[in-house]
C-alpha cells in the first residue's frame, strides 16, 4: 500500500507558552521551539504499523519553508520512506484551501492508495483531509482512531465521536483519512535515527514542479485571511492564589473544606 | 440580494442537539439582516418532529428526507446538501464530530470559502465577514477575514454562543427531498457499520461529587500515584483529560470531555490541564473549579475559580501532606 502522511511544523505548545507579539501581527517567534504536529505524529506511526503489516511505501509531505525539512527528517527517521517538500515563495499566505490545493497538485504527481493527516494543527481548524477528500474526489473520515485494513480495496475505520463511543465504517481506497491522537504510541526517535537519515535527498518542489497556477494558491487566493493576533479578554477569571506554598495551601484547603472538596 | 443564511441542524433519535438554538444566535451575531432556514436531514417520524421543533425557532425550515439518511453519512448528505443550497449563502455546521465530517468538503464543492470553529462573529467589514478564532488551545485569538461574496461554510464552536429560546417563530417547513434526489444518488463510497459504545470502567467518574483530574502536567506515568493519593486523601476519584488517555496511563472511562465523559461534580480540580474546549465542554453543572497550572497564561485560569500557579509535581504532595495532617 503507498500510503501518504501530510505533516506540519509548528510551534510545540508544550514546550513554549505562546505569546502575542507587540504590535499583535503575529505570535513572538523568537526562541519557540517547533516540532512536529503532535496529531501527524501518531498519523505516521499508523502509517508504518499499516505498511510493516501489508507492505508498500510511506511518504511524508509537508507545505512549508526550509525549515519544514527538520520534521519530514524527523519522521522518516521514525519510519518513513520518503519525504517531499513543496515549497515556493508563492505560496506563502494560503489559508486551508490553498494548503490543500497545494497537496492536492502534489498528490497527483505520485501515486497513493492512502492519504492521512493529523485530525488538526496548531490553528485547530482540522480542515485540510477534508477539503483535500473533496478535491481528489475521494472519500473521507475525519477523526479516526481505529484502521483495520480488509484488503486492497477496503478499510474499516473507526471515528471518534461523543462520549467516548466509535462509530466504525466501511471505506472504499483510496481514501483520506484525519488522524485522532491516542490512535497508537508513537515510537521514540533518537539522536541516531535521525542520524541514519541525515544524508537523504528530499525533492523541494515549487509551483512549476506540480503544475500549479500560482493565482489559486497564497495570500492572493486566499478567502480567509488572518487579521491579527490578540490575547482574549479575560473574564472574571480565577482568583489567583499568591503567597508562599504554605499559604497558599493554608487558603486552597479552607476553601476546599468550605466547598465540600474535603470528604 | 441579501445573502441567505442557513443553519445545519445535529439530531439524534428526535431529540435536537444543544447546538441547533446556539446557532440562532450564532447566525445573528454574523450581521446580515436576513432570516435564517434551518436545515435538516434524517428519515421518518423522528425527522418530522425534529423540524417541528425547528419552526418555532427558525423561520424556514428545509427538509430532506431519505431513508439513506436515516444515519446520516457526510458524503451522501454533502451530494444533496450541494443541489439544494444557493452558491452564495452563508451555512453553519456545529463544529463537532459530524461538521468536521461535512464542512470542509462541502465548502469546496460549493466553491465556498470555509471558516472553521469560529468562537464569535464581529460583522460584516467591506464584504467580508469579520470572525474570532483560537489558536494554539486557546493560548492566543486571531481576528480573521473571511470572503463571503462566493458563500462560506462556517463551523460554529458548540457550547460558546448562548442557545436562542426567545423565538417564537412559526417557521414554514419546506420540504426538499425531491429537489434534492431528483438526480438520485451516488452510492457511497463510505459505509456506516456500526457504533461500538465506550467501554464502562472500574470508577463512574459520571458519578463523582469530588474529581482530581490530571492532565499533561503529570508529565511521567511514574508520577501517577501523586495524583491518586490526594484524590484518596480529599475521598475524591481520579479523572483526567485526553493526552493522560492516549499515552494510555488511564483508560478512556475516565477522560473528561466531549470525547469522553460529561461530569458534573461538586469540586473540580484541574491539575497540569491547559484547558482545551474540549476538555472543558465535558465539565457540566458549575463546580468549584480549582487549577493548578506552571503556565500562568493556561487557559484553564480562565474557566476556574481558583488557580494556584506552581508544578503539579511539587505543589501536589504538599496539598495531601496537609489535608491528611488535617484529618490527623
Amino acid at each position: 500500500m503507498e500510503i501518504l502522511v501530510c505533516i506540519k511544523r509548528v510551534p510545540d505548545t508544550a514546550e513554549n507558552e505562546i505569546e502575542v507579539n507587540r504590535d499583535g501581527s503575529d505570535i513572538e517567534r523568537d526562541d519557540l521551539v517547533y516540532s512536529v504536529n503532535e496529531w501527524d505524529n501518531y498519523a505516521v506511526e499508523e502509517a508504518i504499523q499499516i505498511r510493516d503489516k501489508v507492505g508498500g511505501s510511506i511518504t511524508v509531505v509537508s507545505v512549508g519553508d526550509e525549515d519544514a525539512e527538520e520534521v519530514l527528517r524527523r519522521e522518516m527517521a521514525m519510519g518513513a520512506d520518503k519525504g517531499i517538500l513543496l515549497s515556493d515563495n508563492a505560496f506563502e499566505g494560503s489559508d486551508g484551501e490553498g494548503v490543500a490545493t497545494i497537496l492536492k497538485a502534489g498528490i497527483e504527481k505520485g501515486n497513493y492508495d492512502l492519504i492521512l493527516t493529523g485530525a488538526q494543527a496548531d490553528d485547530g481548524a482540522g480542515q485540510i483531509g477534508g477539503m483535500l477528500a473533496a478535491m481528489l474526489d475521494w472519500p473521507y473520515a475525519s477523526l479516526v482512531n481505529i484502521i483495520d485494513i480488509v484488503d486492497d480495496k477496503t478499510i474499516k475505520v473507526g471515528r471518534e465521536i461523543a462520549g467516548g463511543n466509535q462509530e466504525m465504517n466501511e471505506m472504499d481506497l483510496p481514501c483520506v483519512l484525519s488522524i485522532q491522537t491516542g490512535i497508537n504510541e508513537p515510537r521514540y526517535v533518537g539522536i541516531r535515527g535521525i542520524r541514519k537519515v541525515a544524508s537523504m535527498e528530499i525533492p523541494m518542489l515549487g509551483v512549476k514542479d506540480i503544475e500549479l497556477l500560482s493565482e489559486s494558491v497564497g495570500k492572493s487566493g486566499a478567502k480567509v485571511k488572518r487579521l491579527d493576533y490578540f490575547v482574549p479578554e479575560l473574564g472574571e477569571g480565577a482568583e489567583i492564589l499568591e503567597g508562599s506554598t504554605d499559604e497558599i495551601i493554608d487558603k486552597l484547603t479552607e476553601l476546599l473544606k468550605a466547598k465540600g472538596g474535603i470528604k | 440580494m441579501t445573502q441567505r443564511i442557513f443553519a445545519y441542524i445535529i439530531h439524534k433519535k428526535g431529540v435536537v442537539d444543544d447546538t441547533a438554538l446556539e446557532m440562532v444566535s450564532a447566525a445573528q451575531r454574523l450581521g446580515i439582516d436576513a432570516p435564517i432556514t434551518a436545515v435538516v436531514a434524517g428519515s421518518g417520524d423522528e425527522l418530522g418532529t425534529v423540524c417541528n421543533a425547528m419552526a418555532a425557532s427558525y423561520a424556514e425550515v428545509w427538509k430532506i428526507d431519505d431513508d439513506a439518511l436515516a444515519y446520516i453519512n457526510a458524503e451522501v448528505l454533502r451530494e444533496l446538501l450541494v443541489r439544494i443550497l444557493p452558491t452564495d449563502g452563508i451555512v453553519l455546521i456545529p463544529h463537532e464530530h459530524f461538521g468536521m465530517d461535512l464542512a470542509p468538503g462541502l465548502s469546496v464543492k460549493l466553491g465556498a470559502a470555509y471558516l472553521p470553529d469560529a468562537v464569535d462573529f464581529e460583522g460584516i467589514e467591506d464584504g467580508y465577514l469579520k470572525a474570532v478564532r483560537e489558536e494554539y488551545s486557546g493560548q492566543v485569538n486571531t481576528h480573521v477575514l473571511c470572503d463571503i461574496s462566493q458563500g462560506a461554510v462556517v463551523t460554529v464552536r458548540p457550547g460558546i454562543f448562548k442557545a436562542d429560546e426567545s423565538q417564537a417563530l412559526q417557521g414554514q417547513i419546506v420540504d426538499k427531498s425531491s429537489e434534492a434526489l431528483e438526480e438520485g444518488r451516488t452510492d457511497a463510497r463510505r459505509r456506516y457499520i456500526e457504533i461500538v459504545e465506550a467501554e464502562v470502567g472500574d470508577v463512574d467518574i459520571t458519578k463523582s461529587e469530588i474529581l482530581v483530574s490530571v492532565g499533561r502536567g503529570i508529565e511521567d506515568e511514574d508520577n501517577m500515584e501523586i495524583i491518586f493519593d490526594l484524590a484518596e486523601a480529599m475521598g475524591g476519584d481520579v479523572s483526567c483529560s485526553r493526552p493522560v488517555v492516549d499515552a494510555k496511563w488511564l483508560e478512556k472511562s475516565r477522560q473528561v470531555g466531549t470525547s469522553g465523559q460529561t461530569v458534573k461534580p461538586k469540586v473540580y480540580l484541574a491539575l497540569g490541564i491547559s484547558g482545551a474546549f474540549q476538555h472543558l465542554g465535558g465539565i457540566k453543572g458549575s463546580p468549584f473549579i480549582v487549577a493548578v497550572n506552571k503556565n500562568s497564561k493556561a487557559p484553564i485560569f480562565q474557566s476556574a475559580d481558583i488557580g494556584v500557579v506552581a508544578d503539579i509535581l511539587d505543589f501536589v504532595p504538599e496539598l495531601t501532606d496537609r489535608i491528611n495532617e488535617m484529618k490527623g
